[in-house]
C-alpha cells in the first residue's frame, strides 16, 4: 500500500457523489419530516444512492484502485485525507449492498402505520457515516465518522423509545459505544506516537515499537471488537440490535459490525506494520470462545431478532479466528495459508451481511405481520408467509454453512487453513490450530441446531398464538428485497472460486500473496484453496448432482407409486391433542441442549416445585439461567461507578472556601509533581 | 474422451451401486440380529420388498402439513444420496469424486439431517418436535466429531480429499498410528449415533419417550416413508463404507488402474460391507440402548477422542508436504 498515486480515479468520484446523494436524503428527510408523502420519498433516493455507491466500489475492487485526495477541513495542518484502496472499496461494497436491500425493504412499509419521521432522516446519515468511515485517510476522519456512525444508529435504536426496553437498550449501547471510540483513540494515538502525524500514510511510514504495537493492538480489539460484538464484550449487541427497527437491525448486525472489521484490519494489517506471531493469539483465543458462546446464547434465547443478534456474535467469532489465522501465517512467512485464511475471512464478511441481513428483514416481516417476536407467540406462519417462509429457509441454510449456499464457502477456506496448521513454526499456534478447528466445528454444528429450532419453531408447526394466526403475507417490496438477498446467498455459493478470483489483488496486499491456485480446478467454477490435487470443492457440479438425483427419485417414484395422497389428521401416535400448546416449544426444544451445554457455560439450574398430593396450586418449573459476561463485565462495573459517584456526591455541596482549599491543593500537588518529573 | 466416458461410467455405477444394496445391507443387519437372538429372521430381501409396498400405498399426510413436508423426502434421499455416491468405494478416481471433499460430505449430510429435523416440526405434534430435538442435540456432538476425523485423516493423507485418502493410506507403509486408531473409535461412535444405532437409538423401537429418529418421521407414510427409510439405508452404506475404505483401504480399485481392476474391488467392497453390517448386528445385540441423557457423554467422549486425534496428528506431523 506504499507508493499510493494521488489522483483522484474516476471511481472515488462516482462514489463520493453517491455519498453525497445519502446526505442529501439525510437533509431533505429532516427538512420534510412532517410530510409522509416526503419521508416516503427517502428510500427511492437511498435505493440510487447504494447502488451508485455500490457499483463504483466494484469496479474499483476489481480495478484495483488506489486513490485519495487531502481537503483543507478538519484538523488544522493535517487536513482531511479521503482515500479509497481495494480494502476499502471491499467493505463498501458489503455496506452498499446492505443499505441497497434494507432501503429496497424500506419502500414496502406502511405509510401511515410505519413512517413517522424518526427513522427516516437518520437511516441515510447512518449509511453515509458508514461509507465515511471506509473512506476516511487520516485518524481524526476516521474517528469522527466511527462516532457518527454510533450515534446515527444509537438515535434509530432509540427511535421507539416508550419501550423501556428500548431505553435501556439505547443506553447500554451508548455507554459502550464511547467506551469503544476512547479506546480506539488511544490506539491512534498509540499508531501516531510522538511526531503526532495522524494521516495513514504518515503512520504506515513509520510503524510503532514493540511494546507501542501490543498496546495499539489492545486498543484496536477492545475498541473495534466491542463494536463488533466479540465476546465478552458482546453484552450490549442482543439488546440494541433487536431494539432497532428490522431494516435497521439488518444494517447494524449485517453491515455495522462489517465498518468494525474493516477498522481493525485497516489498524492491525496495514497500518501497524509486520506482524508478530503471537498478535494472533488474542484474535484465535477471543474468536473461538465468541464462536461457540454466541451460538449457546442463541440456541437458548427466546426471542427471534435476539437469537439473531446472538448469531452475529458467533459469526463475528469466526471473523476473529479467520484474521488470526492469517495474522499468524503471515508473520511465520506462510503467505500462500495467509492468502487462504484472509481469503475465508472476506468472505465471510461478505457472505454474513447477506444472509444476516436477509434473516433480519425476514424476522421484520413476521414482526410487522404478527406484531410478536418471542417464539412462545409465533409457528405455523409457513402457510400464511409461504414467500418470507422460503427466503428465510434460504438464509437459515446459508448461515448454518449447509451447502449448495454461500455460508460453506468461507467455512470451508477456513478449515483448509486450520489444516495448514502443522506447518507453524511457534509450538503454541501448532497447538493451538486443532483447538480452534474443533471450536469452530463445534459451531458449525450448533448454527444448525439453532436454525433448525429458530425456522421450526416460528414457521413450522401450528401457530401459538392469535396473531400468528391471523398473519399476512409482507409487501412486495420487502419480498424483492428477500429475494435480492437470498439469491446472492445461492451465487456466493455456488461460485466462490469467481468471488476468490475478484479479490486476489486486495489478498496479495493483505497477506503477502494471492491464493495459490485459483482457477487450476476441474471446471471454472471450482474453488481450489492449495492446489487441485489436495483441496477443492465444487458447488456447481454438486449442485446439478443433487438436482439430477433429486429429479431421478421423483421421476422413479412417481412412475412406480400409486401417487394417491389422502389428507387426514395428524397422527400423532395415535392421540393428536388440538391444542397447540401439546407441541414442542423453542425452550423444549433447546431442553437437551441446555442440558449438554448449560450448567457448565451458563451455570444453569432447574428447579421443579412438585405440590404434595391433594394440594391443588399449579406445579412450577423454573429454569435459571446465568450470563456471566453481563454479571462480571457490565453490571459489577456498573454497580462499581454508581457506588463511587455516590461517594463523590459529597463534594457537591460544599461551602465556597472548601472549594477554594481544595483548588489551591491541587494546584500545589500539580505544581509538586511537575517539579519533580521535570 | 474415452477415460471420461469410462470414469462417467463409474460414477454411474458406483451411484446406482450404493442405491441397489443398500436395503440388503440393512437386511442383513436385521437377519444377523434376529440369528442372535435365536429368532429365525425376515429374508434378507425383505428391505426391497418394505420399500415397494410402501411406494405403491398410498400416502397419509396430515392436513397442516406444508409443501416443505411433502418435498423434504425427496430432499433428503437427494442430499443423501450424493454424499453416498462421492465416497470412496471400490475404486477411487471417479468421474466427480473431486468435486465435494470430506469437508463438503459432512455439510451435505448436515444439509439432509437439518430438513430431516424440519419436517419432523412442520405437522406440531409433541412427537415430532422431541425426535427433532435430540436429533440436533446428538449432531451437535456427532458432527464436530466427525469432522474432526476427517480432518485427522487430512491431515495424515495431506489433502482433505477422501479418495486421494484412501490411496495414501493404501501406499503408506502399515505402522501403528495412535491418531488413526482414536480416529477409528470417535468415527464408529459417530457412526453408531447418526444411523439411530443401539445404543443411541434403537431402530426397532417405538416405545415413545426412547425414540429419536423414528419419532421425526412418525407422520411420513407410503412413498414419503419409503424415500425417507431409503435415505437412512444410504446413510448407513456411506459410513460403513467410509469407515472400511478410510481404515481398510486395501482391495479398493487404484485411480489409474482403470475398469480392469473394478470387478475385483467392487468384489472387495462387497465383502467388507457385508463384514461391516454383520459386526453391527453383533454389536446391537451385546448392548443396552442407554438414556438419552447419557448420549451426551457417549458422543463426548466421541469427541474427546477425536480431538485427541487430531492433537496426535498436528504434534507428530510437523509440516505439510
Amino acid at each position: 500500500m506504499t507508493g499510493v498515486d494521488y489522483s483522484t480515479a474516476p471511481q472515488l468520484a462516482i462514489l463520493l457523489s453517491g455519498i453525497l446523494l445519502y446526505a442529501v436524503a439525510a437533509v431533505f428527510a429532516a427538512m420534510f419530516h412532517r410530510h409522509k408523502s416526503a419521508l416516503a420519498a427517502v428510500y427511492p433516493i437511498c435505493i440510487i444512492a447504494a447502488a451508485v455507491t455500490a457499483g463504483a466500489s466494484l469496479a474499483a475492487l476489481l480495478a484495483d484502485t488506489h486513490s485519495g485526495f487531502r481537503l483543507p477541513l478538519g484538523l488544522p495542518i493535517i487536513g482531511l485525507h479521503v482515500k479509497l484502496d481495494a480494502l476499502s472499496a471491499f467493505f463498501s461494497l458489503i455496506v452498499n449492498l446492505g443499505v441497497l436491500t434494507t432501503a429496497i425493504y424500506g419502500m414496502g412499509l406502511d405509510r401511515d402505520r410505519d413512517l413517522s419521521g424518526r427513522v427516516e432522516p437518520f437511516f441515510p446519515a447512518y449509511a453515509l457515516a458508514m461509507n465515511l468511515v471506509l473512506i476516511a485517510g487520516d485518524a481524526f476522519g476516521f474517528l469522527f465518522s466511527w462516532e457518527l456512525m454510533s450515534l446515527t444508529s444509537w438515535v434509530l435504536v432509540v427511535s421507539h423509545h416508550r419501550d423501556a426496553g428500548n431505553r435501556h437498550a439505547g443506553h447500554v449501547y451508548l455507554v459502550m459505544a464511547a467506551i469503544g471510540t476512547a479506546s480506539l483513540l488511544f490506539a491512534f494515538g498509540g499508531l501516531a506516537g510522538a511526531s503526532g502525524n495522524y494521516a495513514f500514510d504518515a503512520i504506515r511510514a513509520v510503524p510503532p515499537g514493540p511494546l507501542v504495537s501490543g498496546l495499539v493492538l489492545a486498543g484496536a480489539i477492545f475498541g473495534a471488537g466491542s463494536k463488533a460484538g466479540i465476546a465478552p464484550l458482546h453484552a450490549w449487541l442482543p439488546l440494541a440490535h433487536p431494539a432497532a427497527p428490522s431494516h435497521v437491525s439488518a444494517l447494524m448486525s449485517g453491515v455495522m459490525t462489517k465498518v468494525a472489521i474493516y477498522g481493525l484490519i485497516r489498524i492491525v494489517f496495514d497500518l501497524l506494520g509486520t506482524p508478530v506471531w503471537w498478535w494472533a493469539l488474542p484474535f484465535l483465543l477471543l474468536g473461538a470462545a465468541t464462536a461457540v458462546l454466541g451460538l449457546l446464547y442463541a440456541v437458548l434465547d427466546h426471542d427471534l431478532k435476539r437469537v439473531l443478534a446472538y448469531s452475529t456474535v458467533e459469526n463475528i467469532g469466526i471473523i476473529f479466528v479467520g484474521l488470526g489465522m492469517a495474522l499468524a501465517f503471515r508473520a511465520s512467512g506462510l503467505t500462500a495459508a495467509a492468502a487462504v485464511a484472509m481469503a475465508a475471512t472476506l468472505l465471510h464478511c461478505l457472505n454474513h451481511s447477506w444472509f444476516k441481513s436477509l434473516l433480519f428483514l425476514g424476522a421484520g416481516a413476521v414482526l410487522h405481520a404478527t406484531g410478536r417476536r418471542d417464539f412462545d407467540g409465533l409457528g405455523g406462519l409457513i402457510h400464511r408467509m409461504p414467500v418470507t417462509a422460503a427466503f428465510w429457509l434460504v438464509g437459515a441454510m446459508s448461515i448454518s454453512a449447509l451447502p449448495p449456499f454461500n455460508g460453506f464457502v468461507s467455512e470451508w477456506l477456513l478449515f483448509q487453513a486450520v489444516l495448514a496448521g502443522p506447518q507453524f513454526p511457534e509450538p503454541i499456534l501448532r497447538f493451538m490450530s486443532p483447538a480452534v478447528g474443533a471450536m469452530l466445528a463445534l459451531a458449525a454444528a450448533l448454527a444448525a441446531a439453532c436454525f433448525v429450532r429458530a425456522f421450526g419453531i416460528v414457521y413450522l408447526g401450528r401457530p401459538r398464538s392469535n396473531e400468528a394466526a391471523g398473519a399476512h403475507e409482507t409487501a412486495r417490496p420487502q419480498q424483492v428485497a428477500m429475494a435480492l438477498l437470498a439469491g446472492l446467498c445461492l451465487l456466493g455459493g455456488l461460485f466462490g472460486g469467481v468471488m476468490v478470483s475478484a479479490i486476489q489483488p486486495l489478498l496479495q496486499t493483505l497477506a503477502g500473496a494471492p491464493l495459490p491456485a485459483v482457477g487450476t480446478g476441474p471446471t471454472p467454477f471450482s474453488l481450489v484453496a492449495f492446489d487441485a490435487a489436495r483441496s477443492i470443492y465444487d458447488a456447481p457440479t454438486i449442485t446439478i448432482f443433487l438436482l439430477i438425483s433429486g429429479t431421478l427419485t421423483v421421476m422413479l417414484v412417481h412412475r412406480i407409486s400409486s401417487r394417491r395422497t389422502r389428507l387426514g389428521p395428524a397422527w400423532d401416535c395415535g392421540f393428536p391433542d388440538p391444542s397447540p400448546l401439546t407441541q414442542y416449544s423453542a425452550s423444549s426444544f433447546s431442553q437437551p441442549l441446555r442440558r449438554v451445554y448449560g450448567s457448565t457455560v451458563f451455570g444453569a439450574s432447574e428447579t421443579v416445585d412438585m405440590p404434595q398430593p391433594g394440594d391443588n396450586r399449579a406445579a412450577r418449573f423454573t429454569v435459571r439461567l446465568h450470563d456471566y459476561a453481563w454479571e462480571l463485565l457490565y453490571a459489577a462495573p456498573a454497580r462499581a461507578v454508581l457506588k463511587m459517584s455516590e461517594r463523590l456526591n459529597a463534594l457537591q455541596f460544599l461551602t465556597i472556601r472548601t472549594y477554594l482549599m481544595l483548588m489551591f491543593s491541587a494546584l500545589i500537588v500539580l505544581l509538586l509533581i511537575a517539579a519533580v518529573w521535570f | 474422451m474415452r477415460d471420461t466416458v469410462i470414469l462417467l461410467f463409474g460414477q454411474t455405477i458406483q451411484m446406482f451401486l450404493v442405491l441397489l444394496i443398500a436395503p440388503g445391507i440393512a437386511g442383513i443387519t436385521r437377519r444377523v440380529k434376529a440369528r442372535f437372538m435365536r429368532r429365525q429372521g425376515a429374508p434378507i430381501i425383505q428391505p426391497y420388498r418394505d420399500l415397494i409396498k410402501l411406494v405403491r400405498k398410498e400416502s397419509v399426510v396430515a392436513q397442516n402439513a406444508s409443501w416443505l413436508f411433502r418435498s423434504a423426502p425427496y430432499a433428503i434421499l437427494a442430499f443423501t444420496w450424493v454424499a453416498a455416491a462421492l465416497v470412496p468405494t471400490f475404486a477411487s478416481g471417479l468421474m466427480f469424486n473431486w468435486a465435494a471433499d470430506a469437508l463438503a460430505l459432512v455439510a451435505l449430510l448436515g444439509a439432509a439431517r437439518a430438513l430431516l429435523a424440519l419436517a419432523g416440526m412442520d405437522v406440531g405434534t409433541s412427537f415430532g418436535g422431541i425426535g427433532s430435538s435430540r436429533e440436533m442435540m446428538i449432531a451437535t456432538l456427532a458432527e464436530p466429531a466427525m469432522l474432526l476425523v476427517l480432518l485427522t485423516m487430512a491431515l495424515t493423507a495431506g489433502t482433505t480429499r477422501l479418495p486421494e485418502v484412501a490411496e495414501f493410506l493404501i501406499s503408506a507403509p502399515i505402522t501403528v498410528r495412535v491418531s488413526l486408531a482414536l480416529a477409528l473409535v470417535a468415527l464408529i461412535i459417530v457412526a453408531l449415533a447418526e444411523n439411530a444405532r443401539i445404543p443411541v437409538d434403537n431402530p426397532a423401537t417405538h416405545l415413545e419417550l426412547t425414540m429419536v429418529h423414528e419419532a421425526m418421521v412418525l407422520e411420513y407414510s407410503g412413498r414419503h416413508l419409503a424415500m425417507i427409510e431409503m435415505a437412512a439405508q444410504l446413510k448407513l452404506v456411506l459410513y460403513i463404507s467410509l469407515i472400511v475404505c478410510l481404515f481398510l483401504p486395501f482391495g479398493m480399485a487404484p485411480a489409474n488402474a482403470g475398469p480392469a481392476a473394478w470387478p475385483v474391488g467392487m468384489a472387495v467392497y462387497l465383502v467388507k460391507l457385508v463384514l461391516g453390517a454383520a459386526l453391527l448386528g453383533a454389536w446391537e445385540v451385546s448392548i443396552a440402548k442407554m438414556r438419552v441423557f447419557r448420549v451426551g457423554e457417549f458422543l463426548g467422549g466421541a469427541f474427546v477422542f477425536a480431538f485427541l486425534a487430531i492433537l496426535l496428528a498436528f504434534v507428530t506431523r510437523e509440516v505439510l508436504n
